[in-house]
């Protein structure tokens, strides 16, 4: 397989670690309940068809990503720098 | 038997090789199949389950019976196809899964038994009694039934894997192939062009055909020669694509050196990854053979194979040849035997409308129905649609039941082929690998015309797609034959007809396998094993596929095909894990007292990949628990020299650092001041501990986070997804560097003397405080002193870039060793941190949270942190949790192990009585007396309460007393001293 990284083009998916969900980058306030903590931390779909995952270019620039893909075809379908993600969803700052 | 003028051979170069101990002469550019029919050789092994005479079948990769097995000792290979193995001068060849000999192979007995040992026989006979199973039957019947051997000893063959990346790439050298190269290559695209055979070309070097006026093989050189001078043209001879995976990537087995006597410094076998923009696929077909009874004799063999040993390397297979097929193109083997000289007995065609003769008898609607000849065919028996049966005279049965499109790599991405009624075969879906098209024979184009056709319009076509501009070229004339062929798959008659010759699957066994209701094609190829032998029934497939279908009333479309997979050859374990033995699959840590440490004679510990000392023998020291006990005295006596260069350093900078640090840790770090230390420890989100460490402030944006050697990686992966996915816009950045600088701990009362002679500045209880750091110098090089402790002692750690620690080892242990002390290894630290009750992951393994380890007050409640939210939940804290104490030993035992369990006093030593286990233990010689760590039900509040330690592994019961982890110096005197 192989991913696009944003920062350092098309690389072979041995570069990079994968951890899972990208709505790790979603984390919610302290304050924001179990169920919404829960859901964060351990609950997880897992469709047949597009995921987005968040992987490391570990062996490579560093940078974390959000790689969408289709689970079914293994087809990569775009990659976004997971700061840029954050960005948008107001995060910045934590 | 070799014939004149024939053959792209060289017959000036003979070459000297040996089978089963004979030696033989053959030519270069022959192969070992090649060879040994030039010398009519024709039995040269023994099937899989009844042992019977084979012979060679077929002139490539698909070969399914004869196997060979090549070199000895270690760099003996088992199942190399003969018909793959090209000849050098001193190439030793021997016969498999036959003893004594070839000849004489005492479990040939098995072939009279073999009306009991058709498919499921093993399963139903050897079910009972069940333990005989593993250590009786199968291992008897693994040495009987089988293929070659391994040697069992070391493979010093070096292997390589590679990487490659093109725009585009073409399997297969054939007609097809080398259209589409040739388009592709001239219009300046990267091109990669692969093919399996040693010599390019494909069945163009087999055949007489013509292509543009030419002889076939001189056209296809001619294009080698062009595509070969071409800068953006790579050729890989002798390279099988195995298989075809995601975005384009391709894996690659190209055999390097196999062909070669001399070796000189290349590998045995390269794997290759490529990597392409587009990919066409001209891998050709493959031909399948008929199942008649006794089909499988040495002789008998495929029509194409024949005409590729007699036009590629001039041999003919036999002196009186017949050919069976129920195809036109079969024909041709007859044509090119005759006009070579070689007596062609008869054609027999299946069909009624057979094309007439051309120097030789066809004898039309008729089908071999069986063969005599125990060690090779002898004669040939044929019926008639009137039901007589006639005999020839042969030595040699050329056979086609038609031809199998190559679809293999387009199946790899769970594709299924089509079935193409005009050609009684499976066809490629278009698009099934995405970027990949297929051209010519392996997409059911059969002539030479098409094949060539189709390989320029898809050059053509990649290239578009890469954004390249190519010219439409002139495809030479050839021929543009129709395929014609009417199915015939099997042969109804008495006694066994084969169709998966290497794992010796018969028609009966199909049919068997349908009978017993295992009715899917998947369940009929694992009943039978059809298919699963190494050639994976790249000829037997389809012809097993029509017999299920037959049997089960249904279509042999609607049976559909098995899973293809990779790889489309064997490909072997150490090609596809080139470079990772050794030092290459775990790669070595040193650090710079590395060979000062081995030359003080120290055994060396691994942690991770790091190397570390694990004690420092002295003279007169017989075991680790000698010098151990000296070390761990003399740190708390004098002064010890540990190198901890192996913890994780993280370098911290930035004017939010401070607000980043107190998201990671539990604990506060902004309120630290510059020239401080401060313990801390890191949650994950879900509440447990990840890690403990030490950051030190060395100025207002600048902190330097030490972690342990265990979770370093671990760790600079966390602390980059936190400021890069949770709070990108802190003006953070920071960089791991644990390997630029070299730390050692220089602990004991004599600590600050020793430090005094090093360090160009004057230290005292002042300037450093315990926690306190600051930078240093040592002999003119700018260093970091930390005033932490990781023993209890009164102790520091220093630390210099990395290119100075040897000299510093070495000048520290010396300074050290005048003061009565010396360095201390890795058992010495455990005993010094347990002591103290310090942490380390066997304790913090992931599954403990701050409050079990007795820091739950660490996690600040001032401020929000990573896992503070979830360390809150029910069940991570309180009384019902194991908590961290100590114990010692009570009774007469005093033996503590790490993993043993603690149980109340009285309660069985059971699973449902455990109430926890230790994590660490030693010897103290400080305190005289053994010591473990241990996480015990709410063993906070139990201190003082006496249970029992069982390790159900070394049988080991120890009565221990609870206590607090701190076993030594509770109020920290020392460290402050």
């Amino acid at each position: 397989m192989r991913i696009k990284c944003p920062l350092c083009g098309e690389r072979d998916r041995r570069e990079f670690y994968y951890v899972g969900d990208a709505v790790l980058i979603e984390r919610p306030d302290a304050e924001a309940g179990d169920q919404v903590w829960d859901d964060y931390l351990h609950n997880r779909d897992n469709p047949a068809g597009i995921t987005r995952d968040l992987w490391q270019h570990e062996g490579g620039c560093g940078a974390w990503i959000v790689v969408s893909r289709n689970t079914v075809t293994h087809e990569t379908l775009g990659v976004e720098l997971a700061e840029a993600r954050a960005r948008k969803i107001g995060r910045g700052a934590s | 038997m070799r014939v004149a003028d024939k053959g792209l051979v060289d017959r000036s170069k003979p070459v000297r090789f040996s089978f089963d101990g004979h030696s033989f002469e053959g030519l270069a550019g022959d192969t070992l199949a090649s060879a040994l029919l030039a010398h009519d050789v024709r039995f040269v092994a023994r099937s899989f389950k009844y042992h019977r005479p084979r012979g060679i079948m077929g002139a490539g990769s698909e070969e399914a019976s004869a196997l060979v097995t090549v070199g000895s000792g270690g760099a003996q290979e088992p199942n190399i196809r003969a018909t793959v193995q090209e000849i050098y001068d001193g190439l030793e060849a021997r016969s498999q899964n036959c003893w004594p000999s070839l000849n004489y192979d005492v479990l040939s007995f098995n072939d009279l038994f073999a009306p009991f040992l058709g498919a499921g026989f093993y399963y139903k006979t050897f079910m009972w009694p069940k333990a005989f199973w593993e250590r009786v039957y199968e291992p008897i019947i693994r040495r009987s039934a089988g293929i070659g051997a391994l040697s069992g000893t070391h493979n010093a063959d070096q292997y390589e894997k590679a990487f490659a990346f093109c725009d585009v790439l073409v399997i297969g050298a054939g007609p097809a192939g080398l259209m589409a190269a040739l388009t592709a290559g001239r219009a300046g695209a990267d091109v990669i062009l692969c093919d399996e055979d040693s010599v390019l070309g494909g069945r163009l070097n087999g055949e007489t055909l013509e292509v543009g006026e030419m002889a076939g093989a001189d056209w296809a050189a001619g294009a080698v020669a062009e595509l070969g001078a071409m800068k953006n043209v790579r050729l890989l001879p002798r390279t099988a694509v195995t298989g075809a995976y995601d975005q384009g990537t391709y894996g690659a087995l190209e055999r390097v050196s196999h062909h070669a006597a001399a070796r000189e410094g290349r590998p045995l076998e390269c794997f290759w990854r490529i990597v392409a923009k587009r990919a066409i696929l001209a891998a050709g077909a493959i031909e399948r053979p008929i199942a008649f009874t006794n089909n499988d004799r040495p002789g008998i063999m495929m029509a194409g194979a024949v005409r590729t040993y007699l036009n590629r390397y001039g041999v003919a297979p036999g002196q009186r040849i017949t050919v069976f097929a129920n195809n036109d193109d079969a024909h041709r083997t007859a044509r090119d035997l005759v006009a070579a000289g070689v007596h062609v007995a008869a054609v027999i065609d299946s069909r009624e409308a057979a094309p007439q003769g051309d120097g030789y008898e066809v004898i039309s609607n008729a089908q071999v129905c069986g063969t005599e000849g125990r060690k090779g065919v002898e004669a040939v028996s044929y019926c008639r649609a009137n039901g007589t049966v006639d005999k020839i005279q042969s030595d040699c049965l050329a056979m086609s039941g038609g031809w199998n499109p190559t679809v293999h790599l387009t199946c790899h991405m769970n594709g299924r082929p089509n079935w193409h009624g005009g050609i009684h075969s499976f066809v490629p879906v278009p698009g099934a690998i995405p970027g990949l098209e297929a051209v010519g024979a392996c997409n059911g184009a059969f002539s030479t015309h098409r094949a060539l056709v189709e390989g320029a319009e898809a050059a053509l076509r990649a290239l578009g797609e890469v954004g390249l501009q190519g010219q439409k070229p002139l495809v030479p004339q050839a021929e543009d034959a129709r395929y014609r062929i009417a199915p015939l798959w099997t042969v109804e008659g008495k006694g066994r007809a084969w169709l998966d010759f290497q794992n010796d699957v018969t028609v009966k066994d199909v049919r068997g396998a349908a009978q017993e209701n295992f009715r899917s094609v998947e369940h009929m190829k694992r009943y039978t094993t059809q298919g699963m032998a190494p050639d994976q029934g790249k000829s037997s497939n389809v012809a097993a596929l029509a017999v299920l279908a037959d049997a089960t009333g249904r279509g042999i479309e609607e049976t559909g095909t098995t899973t293809f997979r990779p790889p489309f050859v064997p490909v072997a374990i150490a090609a596809l894990g080139a470079g990772a033995q050794g030092k290459g699959f775990a790669p070595e840590r040193h650090t710079t007292s590395h060979a000062e440490s081995l030359r003080r004679g120290a055994p060396m510990i691994e942690a991770g990949l790091w190397y570390r000392p694990s004690y420092f023998p002295a003279l007169g020291e017989r075991t680790w628990r000698q010098s151990c006990d000296r070390e761990v005295n003399m740190v708390r006596n004098a002064v010890g020299v540990c190198d901890v260069s192996t913890l994780g350093k993280i370098d911290i900078q930035g004017s939010d650092a401070a607000a980043f640090l107190d998201f990671v840790y539990a604990n506060t770090l902004s309120t630290l001041k510059p020239g401080k230390v401060r313990y801390g420890i890191m949650l994950r989100e879900d509440g447990h501990v990840l890690d403990d460490g030490t950051t030190a402030r060395l100025g207002e944006d600048h902190f330097v986070m030490t972690t342990t050697t265990a979770a370093a990686g671990q760790v600079m992966r966390h602390l980059e997804y936190v400021h890069q996915c949770l709070c990108p816009d802190l003006d953070v950045a920071m960089i791991s560097v644990t390997e630029q600088w070299a730390q050692f701990a220089v602990a004991g009362p004599k600590a600050r003397d020793l430090l005094n002679g090093v360090v160009q500045e004057s230290i005292d209880a002042e300037s450093y405080p315990f926690m306190g750091c600051g930078a240093v110098t040592v002999a003119g090089v700018e260093g970091r002193l930390f005033r932490i402790s990781f023993s209890g002692e009164h102790a520091y750690e220093i630390a210099v870039p990395a290119r100075y620690g040897e000299s510093l080892f070495k000048l520290l242990v010396g300074k050290a060793e005048a003061l009565g002390g010396g360095a201390y290894g890795m058992e010495a630290l455990n005993v010094l941190r347990i002591e103290k009750g310090f942490i380390t992951h066997a304790e913090i393994h992931g599954r403990v949270t701050a409050e079990d380890i007795g820091m739950g007050r660490m996690v600040s409640a001032k401020k929000d942190c990573i896992g503070k939210t979830m360390s809150e939940r029910p069940g991570l804290s309180g009384p019902e949790r194991a908590q961290l104490v100590g114990l010692q030993p009570v009774g007469v035992v005093k033996q503590m192990t790490a993993g043993a369990h603690v149980f109340p006093l009285g309660a069985a030593p059971v699973r449902a009585n455990a109430q926890g286990y230790i994590t660490s233990a030693c010897f103290s010689p400080t305190l005289g007396s053994t010591l473990a760590l241990a996480f015990l039900e709410n063993g906070r509040a139990r201190h003082g309460e006496e249970i029992v330690m069982v390790d159900h592994l070394r049988g080991v019961t120890t009565r221990c007393k609870v206590c607090d982890p701190v076993f030594f110096d509770p109020q920290g005197g020392r460290v402050r001293g």
